[in-house]
């Protein structure tokens, strides 16, 4: 009986085999490029830097520390905190569609940085989290804005609605970004780089970044993998069955602006990852939010690597950015996933 | 076990529930009765808690409202009559989910509770499909699904907002008889919202019938459900509609 009970969770087999398959895609995204490197000296690069044996002018060294590891670091990192936070708000809202991208809530966090260096607001000494802060109260600005529109217009927070409102303060939000990008002109980045984000420029300081939010955050989240099976039958039934529905909500909306906020401030908007794997990853691993959030953790690692790796190798030497790639591939599965839950009612 | 003291309920600035007053005791059965709009499914859900309300409802003399959200839900348990389970969940999965109360923040399911789980499965006859997904299951199943899942969590106190609605009469007939032979344990007590008066007359021990809002009768539900109270609320004769139909069933 007590093996049974130990069935809903992930097991510690399947967190070993979902390693070794993260950590095979990452090897895979390192030695694979314009310059192909070979598996074992790869590895051999990888561990003369961790052990200070590294010749400088070594160019399998420079390629592999230097450019692609700490690429292949952040794309991992932010699919993984992105996917989390797309399968925790389809569970806590119940609806398949949810995605920081659909939401507006990877907008929101967008504007929030725009802001922050149109205006100079920064925190004395740290300068990267001046941005990272205001992404992140924004981001949380922005969903709690957007669920208390949603629910204004349709107590059932129905599926439909809550997407049309984050897709019209997207659009909002954009409009926003491109006025204060025309007014403050040379202080900000291209515009493209927060409405289509990309990871070419990052570093092992913004993998660190993202590490440390994915572990707080994520903990949180993985943690409340039974509340959110509640809220995925149904709000009504996670209360009678005695979920804190206010804490727990409040618990995972912070969760999950967080690390949206820190995905944007390092990546932009990737768009889409939040919705792609954790509808793959249903279908492996089932519904079950004790299950599918670890899993989800994986297989958005895996699927933004994979990506990244499309993205720079497919058309070499033009590097296509991120966020358009996850874009093509997400926009289809959002119709497809539309059509189905239509069907279904 | 139940105290309700001046509860009232508005909503968008509309007074759906006018203050009232009721007590439930271990071993009632109270039927909330009375025409569409009249504020049962409110007042119901506002005694789950799921609803802002003003006055105060008492369990065991300790104030509701101000129980930690388990400490709640070992006490009392809402089946209400929309399902829309967006997921694949397997039956079993959901029905799991009535023992969150018993567990902790790190605190999983133990042997008694997936023991407790198999047993609710089993009495409400669901043995055949707790692997199937929730999304396969006719209304009559899901219902029955719930209905285990409310068994599973062991409340003493069992609101049900119209617990066999749109289902066929041989499903609506085994819920009613699967929660009176839940009753029958000591220490327990059931409030439902039923539309069919027959029903609420079959079953209910004690009856409340509201209209606009307001108390219109309450007290034994054979008193409650007499021919004048339902003349007022309803706006027909209830008693002889009853018969009328019932004369269609006499065998010629």
């Amino acid at each position: 009986m007590s093996l049974k009970s130990r069935r809903e969770g992930f097991s510690l087999r399947d967190y070993l085999l979902f390693s070794l398959a993260t950590l095979a895609t990452a090897l895979l995204c390192a030695c694979a490029g314009s310059v192909p490197v070979a598996p074992g000296e790869a590895l051999r690069a990888m561990a003369s830097a961790l052990f200070g044996t590294a010749q400088a002018g070594d160019p399998t060294q420079t390629i592999i520390m230097g450019l692609r590891l700490p690429r292949v670091l952040a794309s991992g990192l932010v699919g993984a905190s992105l996917s989390l936070c797309g399968a925790a708000m389809q569970g806590l809202l119940r609806n398949p569609l949810a995605d920081g991208s659909t939401l507006g809530v990877a907008s929101g966090a967008s504007l929030g940085a725009v802001m922050a260096i149109a205006f100079g607001i920064t925190i004395p000494g740290l300068p990267q989290l001046g941005v990272m802060g205001m992404a992140m109260l924004a981001a949380f600005a922005s969903l709690a804005l957007i669920l208390a529109l949603a629910w204004r217009m349709d107590a059932s927070l129905a599926t439909n609605t809550i997407i049309l409102v984050g897709v019209i303060f997207s659009m909002f939000a954009n409009a926003v970004i491109s006025l204060a990008v025309a007014f403050s002109g040379p202080r900000l980045r291209t515009v493209t780089f927060w409405t289509m984000g990309s990871l070419s420029s990052s570093g092992y300081q913004d993998a660190l970044t993202l590490l440390v939010a994915l572990a707080a955050c994520g903990a949180v989240l993985l943690l409340s993998g039974r509340e959110l099976n509640a809220f995925a039958v149904g709000e009504d039934n996670a209360r009678s069955v005695g979920v804190n529905v206010r804490g727990v909500k409040l618990r995972v909306m912070v969760a999950v602006s967080v690390l949206i906020g820190v995905c944007v401030s390092i990546g932009g908007t990737i768009g889409f990852v939040g919705l792609v794997t954790p509808h793959m990853a249903r279908l492996i691993v089932g519904p079950n939010h004790r299950r599918l959030l670890p899993a989800v953790v994986f297989s958005g690692a895996i699927f933004l690597m994979l990506t990244d790796l499309a993205a720079r190798t497919i058309l070499s030497p033009v590097e296509l950015p991120l966020g358009v790639v996850t874009s093509l591939i997400g926009a289809v599965l959002f119709v497809v996933i539309f059509m189905r839950t239509r069907r279904v009612r | 076990m139940l105290d309700v003291k001046g509860l009232s309920v508005t909503l968008g600035g509309q007074q759906i529930v006018h203050p009232l007053d009721f007590t439930i005791r271990a071993g009632d059965w109270m039927m909330l009765i009375g025409p569409n709009g009249a504020g049962k499914s409110t007042l119901l859900n506002a005694l789950a808690q799921g609803l802002s309300y003003k006055g105060s409802v008492n369990f065991d003399g300790q104030d509701v409202r101000r129980m930690k959200a388990r400490e709640r839900a070992r006490r009392l348990a809402l089946l209400s009559q929309r399902h829309g389970v967006g997921y694949a969940f397997t039956a079993e999965e959901v029905i799991r989910l009535g023992r969150y109360a018993q567990t902790g923040f790190l605190r999983g399911e133990s042997g008694e509770d997936e023991r407790r789980v198999q047993e609710a499965a089993r009495l409400c006859g669901l043995e055949n499909i707790l692997h199937q997904s929730v999304l396969t299951l006719s209304g009559g199943e899901l219902q029955r699904v719930f209905l285990a899942q409310v068994f599973a969590q062991d409340p003493r106190l069992l609101l049900l907002d119209e617990p066999a609605n749109h289902l066929d009469l041989p499903f609506q007939h085994q819920i009613f008889e699967l929660i009176e032979a839940w009753l029958r344990t000591p220490g327990r007590a059931v409030i439902s919202v039923v539309h069919d008066l027959s029903l609420a007359r079959r079953y209910g021990r004690t009856a409340l019938l509201m209209d606009r809002g307001r108390v219109a009768a309450q007290g034994e539900a054979g008193t409650v459900l007499g021919r004048e109270a339902l003349r007022v609320v309803y706006g027909m004769d209830v008693h002889a509609w009853m018969q009328e139909l019932l004369r269609g069933w006499e065998d010629k």
